[in-house]
């Protein structure tokens, strides 16, 4: 049984916000690219919301982080070192804070490549360089999991399972608000079709990587910090909003799902790292 | 290069004066605490921006003693940062502000930090505080500023029943193991060393004399005393099967067919 005397970080609504967004952000550039490279034609006009979101997401995403820290102007010592006689880059592999930091940064410089062949400001990019901006993307929308597993907190540093939730569901979470804009794009309806089975894998995905949390956690005897009674309300939400896409999966239809099943799949990957970040620290 | 300084703390000999956290209060120019009824005869409470030592109050008290004398009543303890061997704090601090100082004392660098508190995540003793006056985390310095000046920390100064010991790290750890062994032959069977060797984070150089099991005192045992970044590995392991898995379903799903969109 794991015993844990850490006190907890006060990390709230400003770093469960940016872990929302940051997997909205890399998972819509993601599965841009994937259609992008595996679609038809048909998808083009999704593809570039897929392309247009990240940006806005990502500055959002830097500016929440900014605002979390104690002294945000010193946002900058996060990159470089400013120790007297040891000045350069700070760079920690070990740390996922560190490597998030340079990855959030690099993403950026993807998101405005991708935002502005979208907006049609440069002509169609390599092939290469959302192949590249998608490995970045997918660190971004994971690494926050793992980000919370270093540490010693009860639950966060109990389980393995944090990085590759966070990512299922962010991938799911931009399959559902793809859906969602398409239609306010004329987006072909076989598009949205199809992004709706996405999102019935991704929740599939998630659920698999929620049954291991629970596992690792109940393991681990901290089980308890998350399932008491207001928080088991909220992770029955979470999985409520799953079952729309694994439905759809399970009954293998191909329609696009309906504006309130994105809105639900939405506020369910919200939902699910608001019970992650609050619980933990309670 | 100085020698390596610690601390040795014999809780057997504390007597919860508090003399240890008024003096690092004056030294440190840290401000008092707001009174508060704690239903103990600890008003402290914690360790954290304000707070560089807590004499802990540990209640053993039994409800219904059965026979006179029958047990320990209180154990006492004045926590500190326990400045680690292998810090967890240091580890996962992105900023580079918290170092390893010449006397091998964890130090935080509070114009470098920028209240990330990524620290107070890992730090297993929650001897990290953050401030919201400064804006930036703080914790005990081993009186940096003393040291530097060849003077002693200002609560081992002050403690009266030299519970709080100051000095020359391996002198301390013999001190310790003869203090411990006296302790066994007057019949203390659960006295015990907690961080004099390398069992928890490579070693402490605060390290204690306990009158019982660590856990008793709010201190992880060794099989619990772990880094943060032993998480990296199951963690992105876990992240990169998401990924591939999510990438092969994301390709099956949206396949139209008609090549590049």
């Amino acid at each position: 049984m794991a015993e844990h005397f850490a006190a907890p970080p006060g990390w709230t609504w400003y770093i469960a916000l940016y872990f929302f967004l940051a997997g909205l952000a890399g998972g819509s550039y993601v599965l841009a690219t994937i259609m992008r490279l595996r679609g038809s034609p048909q998808d083009a006009p999704i593809v570039r919301i897929g392309y247009l979101l990240p940006l806005p997401l990502v500055v959002v995403c830097a500016l929440f982080l900014t605002l979390d820290l104690g002294t945000p102007l010193r946002f900058w010592h996060m990159l470089i070192n400013t120790t007297p006689g040891d000045v350069g880059l700070n760079f920690h592999y070990w740390s996922p804070m560190s490597v998030g930091v340079w990855a959030l940064s690099i993403f950026g410089a993807f998101t405005l490549l991708s935002f502005l062949e979208a907006r049609g400001n440069l002509r169609r990019l390599p092939v290469a360089i959302p192949i590249v901006g998608s490995l970045f993307a997918l660190y971004l929308a994971s690494y926050t999991g793992v980000l919370l597993s270093v540490s010693n907190q009860p639950v966060w540093s109990d389980t393995w399972a944090l990085g590759g939730l966070f990512l299922a569901s962010g991938l799911s979470g931009s399959a559902a608000l793809l859906v969602w804009l398409g239609r306010y794009v004329n987006g072909a309806p076989q598009t949205e079709a199809r992004l709706s089975k996405a999102d019935g894998y991704f929740a599939l995905l998630e659920l698999a990587f929620i049954v291991a949390f629970f596992i690792t956690i109940a393991i681990a005897g901290t089980i308890g910090k998350t399932v008491s009674p207001f928080w088991a309300i909220l992770w029955i939400l979470v999985l409520l909003s799953l079952l729309p896409g694994i439905r759809a999966v399970v009954a293998r239809r191909e329609a696009p799902e309906s504006v309130a099943a994105s809105v639900a799949v939405i506020a369910g990957v919200l939902l699910m790292r608001l019970v992650i970040v609050f619980s933990a620290q309670s | 290069m100085p020698d390596q300084v610690g601390f040795f703390t014999d809780t057997s000999v504390c007597i919860g004066c508090k003399a240890c956290e008024v003096a690092c209060k004056e030294w440190n120019g840290l401000a008092g605490d707001t009174p508060q009824f704690r239903d103990s005869y600890d008003n402290t409470g914690q360790l954290d921006a304000e707070n560089w030592r807590h004499v802990k109050f540990i209640d053993l008290v039994p409800e219904a003693p059965s026979v006179v004398g029958n047990g320990t009543a209180w154990l006492l303890m004045s926590d500190i940062c326990k400045h680690c061997e292998h810090a967890s704090c240091m580890e996962v601090c992105p900023t580079n502000a918290i170092v390893k100082t010449e006397y091998d004392t964890v130090f935080i660098q509070p114009d470098v930090c920028n209240g990330c508190r990524n620290c107070i995540s890992a730090c297993p003793y929650s001897a990290i505080g953050f401030s919201k006056d400064t804006g930036v985390v703080h914790k005990c310095t081993f009186c940096y500023d003393r040291l530097q000046n060849n003077l002693m920390p200002a609560c081992a100064k002050a403690c009266p029943t030299q519970s709080i010991q100051f000095g020359n790290l391996d002198d301390l750890r013999q001190k310790a193991d003869a203090r411990v062994a006296a302790l066994h032959d007057q019949g203390y069977d659960q006295a015990q060393l907690y961080g004099r060797d390398d069992t928890v984070y490579g070693g402490l150089h605060a390290f204690f004399l306990l009158m019982a099991k660590p856990e008793v005192y709010g201190l992880p045992n060794a099989a619990n005393a772990t880094l943060p970044s032993r998480n990296n590995l199951g963690g992105y392991l876990g992240a990169a099967v998401a990924a591939v898995i999510g990438i092969f379903a994301g390709i099956v799903a949206l396949r139209g067919g008609g090549g590049d969109a």
